[in-house]
C-alpha cells in the first residue's frame, strides 16, 4: 500500500525538517537558502542596476537610455582608431611624399616602411606567398632574385598596385600562355617533345625516347617568342626563365606536360584602391628588401 | 522496436488473453491515415525537385511513413492490446519501451558524435584529413558533430529520462499509446534528416539550427507532441505535487519549442526547394540567432540536464534533496534571467549598446541562480559523501556538478565585455563550451544511463563497476587535456591578435596565430580520443549488463520507496 508520509520529518544527518512531500522515494529538506548564495545574488543585482545607470541599457520607444557617462562603443572605437591614425600620421608624414627609392635610402623611413610592410604583408599577401614570402607551388617565392615581372622597386610597385591578370584593372599585367593541348595547337607527342626540350634547356635529364629535335623545333616556333630562343625568359611578358632551377609549377614531366597542355595563367589581385598609397609603398619596399630586390 | 516492447508485455498479464486480431483504435487509424497520406506527396516531391539531397530526404520521409503504416497496422495483428491498463494490482503500469529506445539511441549517437568530434579536432591539427572531398570537409562535419552530440545524444537522453522520470515521480503511466513512440522515433528521424543533410551540403547556415525548413517543420510537430505527452502525464499524476525535476523538464520542453519556432521562422522558396527566406535579417537575425543559441544552452543543456540531476542524484545517493526552497528560487530565477543573456554573444558588433549591456548584466545576475542547482546537487550528498569512494557512478554525477559550477562561473566571466574582448572568437570559447558539454552534460547523462540501464532491463546491477571506474578516469583525463589546451591556446590566440608593435602596426599575421595553435590542437585531439575511449568502455559495459543473466528478483517498479534510507 501507499507508504508515503505526508507529515514533515526530521532528517537525522542534517537535523533539517523535510517538506513532507515524496516522489518515488525522493524527499526534500526544507533547508533555508544559503546566506552567502543569497548575498552574492543580491550583490550581482545591485551591481547590474548600477551598470544600467552608467551605461546605455534599457530600450525606450524610439531610443534607449544613454547612461550617465555617455558611453557609446561606436564613439569608443572611433577614438581608438583616431589615436592610432594620429600616431601613424607622425611617422607617415615623411612616407606620404617620399618615393620608394627615397624611403629605401632614409634609415628612419625605411624602419617604418618595414614594420608597416610586414603587417600589411601578413594580412594581405601571406595567405598565398607565405608569412616569410617563401611562396608555394603556383605562388612565387619573393625571397630570391628570380622575378617573373621584374624586381625593381618600380616593377614591384606596379605588380602590387595593378595585380597580375586582375579583372577590372586596365593596367594590370596581361599576357597569357596559350593552352597548347586544350586548344589543339600541339598533339600529345609534340607536347612530350617540347617538355623534354624544356628539361634539356634547364640541364635536367630527358626521357630516352624523347624526340629532342622535334622539341627544339616546336619550341622555336611556339615558345621562343616569349621565353626567348635560349629559354632565358622575358620579364616584360612575365615569361619565366626556363633554364634555372627555379620553377613556379614544377619541372617534372607531369607538371610540364600539364603547363604546356592547359597553361596556368595564375592571378594576383590588384591592391591599388584596396590599400592606401602609403601602405602600398611600404609593401613595395618590404618585398624589395626580402632578399631579391633589383 | 518490437523486441524492446517485449519486456513490457511480459509484465502485463493482459496480453495472454488478448485475441490475435482486433479492430484498430481511433488513434491508430488517424496515425495510419496521416502517414499513408504523406507517402505519395513525398514521392512526388522527390521526383520533381532539382536538389538531389532534398529528393533523398523526401524518399527517407516516404519510407518512414510507409514503415509507420506497417508498424501501426501490425499492432492489430500481432496481439498488441488496443491499450494497456493504467495500473496492475494497484501499481502503475509504466511504459518504458520508448525510454529503452531513447537510451540505446543516445549511446549510439553519442559515440557517433564523439567520433566525428575527434575527426574534426584532428582536421584542425592536420588539415590534410579534410581529404579535399566535400562530404568530409570540416565545414560539413562540424555541424554534424555539434548536432550529433547536442541534439542526437543530449536530446535522446533528455527525452528518454524525461519519459522515465515523469512516469515514476507522477506514479502514472505515460499519456498516450502511440504518441510516446511517435516522439522518440520522430525525433530520431529528424536527427537522420539533419545529419545526412549536413553531409550532402544542405544547411541554412544558422549555428546549432542548420537544418532546412522542412526538417524544422517536422521537428516542430514532434516537439509539440512531446510537450502534450509530457503535460498529459503530469496531469494524470497520482502525487499531489509536481516534483522539481518535472518543472525543469517542462521549462526545457516549452522554451525549446518557442526558441525553435522563433529562430527558424521562414518562407520556403517553393515546396520543391530545400531553401527558404528567413523572416529576420541583418542584426535582428543575429539577435534572434543568439537568443536561440544561448537559450539552447540555457534550456536544453542546463534546465533539461538539471532535471536529470534532480532525479538521479538523490536517487543514487539515497538522500533527500538539500533544499526545497533553493530549488524553487533558483528555478524561477534561472528561467527568468537566462532568456535575456543571448546578446553577450554579440559584444562589440552592430548590435546596439543597450542590448549588449542587458546581455552582459543578466549573465552576471545568472551566476548564482545557476549555482543554485550545483549547491542543491552537491549538498544532497551530505550524509553520503563516503559513497564517492565506492560508487563511481555517483562520483561521475558529482564531478559533473563540479564542472557545471565551473562552467557557469566561467560563462558570466566571459560575458563581461572587457573579458569578452579577449576571449571572443578564440579557442577559449571552445574550451568553455566543452567543460560544460563534456564535464557537465555528458557526465550527468552517463551517470543517468548507468542508473537507468539496470532498472530498465531489470538487472540487479551493472556488469562491472570497475569498468565504470576506468571510464571515469580515462574520460576525466581527456576533459582536462581538452579544456586546459583550449584555455592556453585561446588566451594565446587572443593576445596575439591584439598585439601591436611600438610603431603601431599589428605584430602577428593571422596565419602566424593559426600556426601557433598547432600543438594545442594536437593535445585537444588527444583529450577527445580519451573521451571517446571512455564512451566505448561504457557501451561495452552496458551491452554486457543487458546481456547478463543477472536478473533482479524484484522489478524496480515494485520496490517500495525507502525514505531517508541513508539516515536510518
Amino acid at each position: 500500500m501507499d507508504q508515503r508520509q505526508d507529515a514533515p520529518q526530521i532528517d537525522a544527518v542534517t537535523g533539517q525538517s523535510t517538506t513532507g512531500h515524496e516522489w518515488d522515494g525522493i524527499q526534500e529538506l526544507n533547508t533555508p537558502l544559503p546566506r552567502w548564495w543569497l548575498g552574492i545574488f543580491y550583490a550581482t543585482i545591485v551591481w547590474s542596476v548600477g551598470y544600467w545607470i552608467v551605461y546605455p541599457a534599457w530600450p525606450l520607444l524610439t531610443d534607449a537610455t544613454k547612461g550617465v557617462i555617455g558611453y557609446a562603443s561606436r564613439a569608443d572605437i572611433s577614438a581608438d582608431m583616431a589615436q592610432l591614425k594620429a600616431q601613424r600620421a607622425v611617422q607617415a608624414a615623411g612616407m606620404a611624399d617620399a618615393t620608394p627609392e627615397q624611403i629605401k635610402a632614409d634609415p628612419a623611413l625605411f624602419q617604418i616602411a618595414m614594420a608597416q610592410g610586414k603587417a600589411a604583408f601578413g594580412d594581405n599577401c601571406a595567405a598565398c606567398h607565405g608569412v616569410g614570402g617563401a611562396g608555394a607551388k603556383g605562388y612565387p617565392n619573393l625571397n630570391d632574385d628570380d622575378w617573373l615581372w621584374g624586381g625593381s622597386l618600380e616593377a614591384i610597385g606596379q605588380t602590387i598596385r595593378h595585380g597580375i591578370r586582375a579583372t577590372g584593372n586596365d593596367e594590370t599585367r596581361v599576357s597569357q600562355m596559350p593552352a597548347f593541348g586544350r586548344d589543339g595547337m600541339l598533339k600529345r607527342d609534340e607536347i612530350n617533345a617540347v617538355a623534354n626540350h624544356v628539361r634539356e634547356l634547364a640541364g635536367l635529364s630527358t626521357e630516352p625516347k624523347a624526340n629532342l629535335a622535334l622539341g627544339r623545333k616546336l619550341f622555336a616556333d611556339n615558345c621562343a617568342a616569349c621565353h626567348g630562343d635560349a629559354g632565358k625568359g622575358n620579364k616584360d611578358m612575365g615569361a619565366p626563365n626556363l633554364t634555372d632551377a627555379i620553377s613556379l609549377y614544377g619541372m617534372d614531366m607531369a607538371s610540364l606536360t600539364e603547363t604546356i597542355a592547359n597553361s596556368r595563367n595564375g592571378v594576383m589581385p590588384a591592391w591599388g584602391g584596396r590599400l592606401d598609397e602609403t601602405t602600398i609603398k611600404a609593401l613595395t619596399v618590404y618585398v624589395h628588401s626580402l632578399g631579391g630586390g633589383q | 522496436m518490437a523486441r524492446l516492447c517485449a519486456g513490457e508485455e511480459a509484465e502485463s498479464d493482459v496480453t495472454a488473453t488478448a485475441s490475435p486480431i482486433r479492430q484498430a483504435t481511433v488513434g491508430e487509424l488517424i496515425g495510419m491515415l496521416i502517414a499513408a497520406a504523406l507517402v505519395l506527396p513525398l514521392i512526388v516531391i522527390a521526383a520533381l525537385t532539382q536538389n538531389s539531397g532534398y529528393a533523398f530526404h523526401a524518399m527517407v520521409g516516404a519510407a518512414a511513413a510507409m514503415v509507420s503504416v506497417f508498424l501501426i497496422a501490425n499492432r492489430c495483428f500481432d496481439g498488441t492490446p488496443a491499450s494497456e491498463p493504467q495500473e496492475i494490482n494497484g501499481k502503475p503500469n509504466y511504459d518504458f519501451g520508448p525510454v529503452k529506445f531513447a537510451t540505446v539511441a543516445a549511446m549510439f549517437w553519442g559515440i557517433a558524435g564523439f567520433t566525428v568530434g575527434l575527426i574534426i579536432a584532428l582536421q584542425l591539427a592536420f588539415p590534410e584529413l579534410n581529404f579535399d572531398l566535400p562530404w568530409t570537409n570540416f565545414g560539413r562535419l562540424r555541424p554534424l558533430h555539434t548536432s550529433a552530440v547536442i541534439f542526437a545524444f543530449g536530446g535522446n537522453v533528455l527525452i528518454g529520462t524525461s519519459f522515465y522520470v515523469v512516469q515514476r515521480t507522477c506514479r502514472a503511466r505515460i499519456a498516450g499509446t502511440l504518441s510516446p513512440w511517435f516522439v522518440v522515433l520522430g525525433y530520431n528521424l529528424f536527427i537522420v534528416i539533419a545529419g545526412t543533410g549536413y553531409l550532402l551540403g544542405l544547411t541554412q547556415g544558422k549555428e546549432y539550427a542548420e537544418p532546412e525548413w522542412y526538417a524544422d517543420l517536422w521537428l516542430t510537430i514532434v516537439w509539440v507532441v512531446y510537450l502534450l505527452v509530457f503535460l498529459g502525464t503530469v496531469m494524470k499524476r497520482k502525487e499531489p505535487h509536481i516534483y522539481v525535476a518535472n518543472w525543469f523538464y517542462l521549462g526545457f520542453i516549452l522554451t525549446i519549442a518557442v526558441l525553435h519556432v522563433g529562430n527558424n521562422i521562414a518562407v520556403p522558396v517553393s515546396i520543391l526547394s530545400p531553401k527558404s527566406y528567413g523572416l529576420w535579417s541583418g542584426v535582428q537575425d543575429a539577435m534572434f540567432q543568439w537568443w536561440y543559441g544561448h537559450n539552447a544552452v540555457g534550456f536544453f543543456l542546463t534546465a533539461g540536464f538539471l532535471a536529470i540531476m534532480y532525479y538521479f542524484v538523490p536517487k543514487r545517493a539515497e538522500r533527500p534533496i538539500y533544499s526545497y526552497r533553493l530549488s524553487i528560487i533558483h528555478f524561477w530565477a534561472l528561467i527568468f534571467l537566462y532568456i535575456w543573456a543571448g546578446p553577450h554573444h554579440l559584444h562589440y558588433t552592430a548590435l546596439p549598446d543597450w542590448a549588449q549591456t542587458l546581455g552582459m548584466t543578466f549573465s552576471i545576475m545568472l551566476w548564482m541562480p545557476s549555482w543554485g542547482g550545483m549547491i542543491n546537487g552537491l549538498m544532497t550528498l551530505s550524509g553520503a559523501w563516503d559513497r564517492l569512494r565506492t560508487d563511481p557512478v555517483l562520483r561521475m554525477m558529482v564531478v559533473s556538478l563540479a564542472f557545471y559550477g565551473m562552467s557557469t562561473f566561467e560563462g558570466p566571466l566571459m560575458s563581461i565585455k572587457a573579458v569578452n574582448g579577449l576571449s571572443h572568437y578564440t579557442d577559449w570559447t571552445i574550451g568553455h563550451v566543452h567543460s560544460g558539454a563534456l564535464g557537465w552534460v555528458a557526465y550527468i547523462s552517463f551517470g543517468a544511463i548507468y542508473c537507468l540501464v539496470p532498472w530498465l532491463w531489470n538487472r540487479k546491477q551493472l556488469y562491472s563497476l570497475k569498468l565504470v571506474n576506468w571510464h571515469f578516469w580515462i574520460s576525466t583525463l581527456g576533459i582536462v587535456f581538452y579544456i586546459t589546451a583550449m584555455w592556453v591556446s585561446g588566451i594565446l590566440q587572443g593576445l596575439m591578435w591584439r598585439a601591436y608593435t611600438s610603431l603601431g602596426f599589428l605584430e602577428y599575421a593571422f596565419i602566424e596565430t593559426v600556426a601557433a595553435m598547432h600543438p594545442f590542437y594536437v593535445i585537444r585531439a588527444l583529450g577527445g580520443a580519451l573521451f571517446l575511449i571512455g564512451a566505448l568502455i561504457m557501451a561495452f559495459n552496458l551491452w554486457m549488463t543487458v546481456r547478463s543473466e543477472n536478473v533482479a528478483e524484484t522489478p524496480r517498479s515494485d520496490i517500495a520507496p525507502s525514505p531517508l534510507a541513508a539516515a536510518v
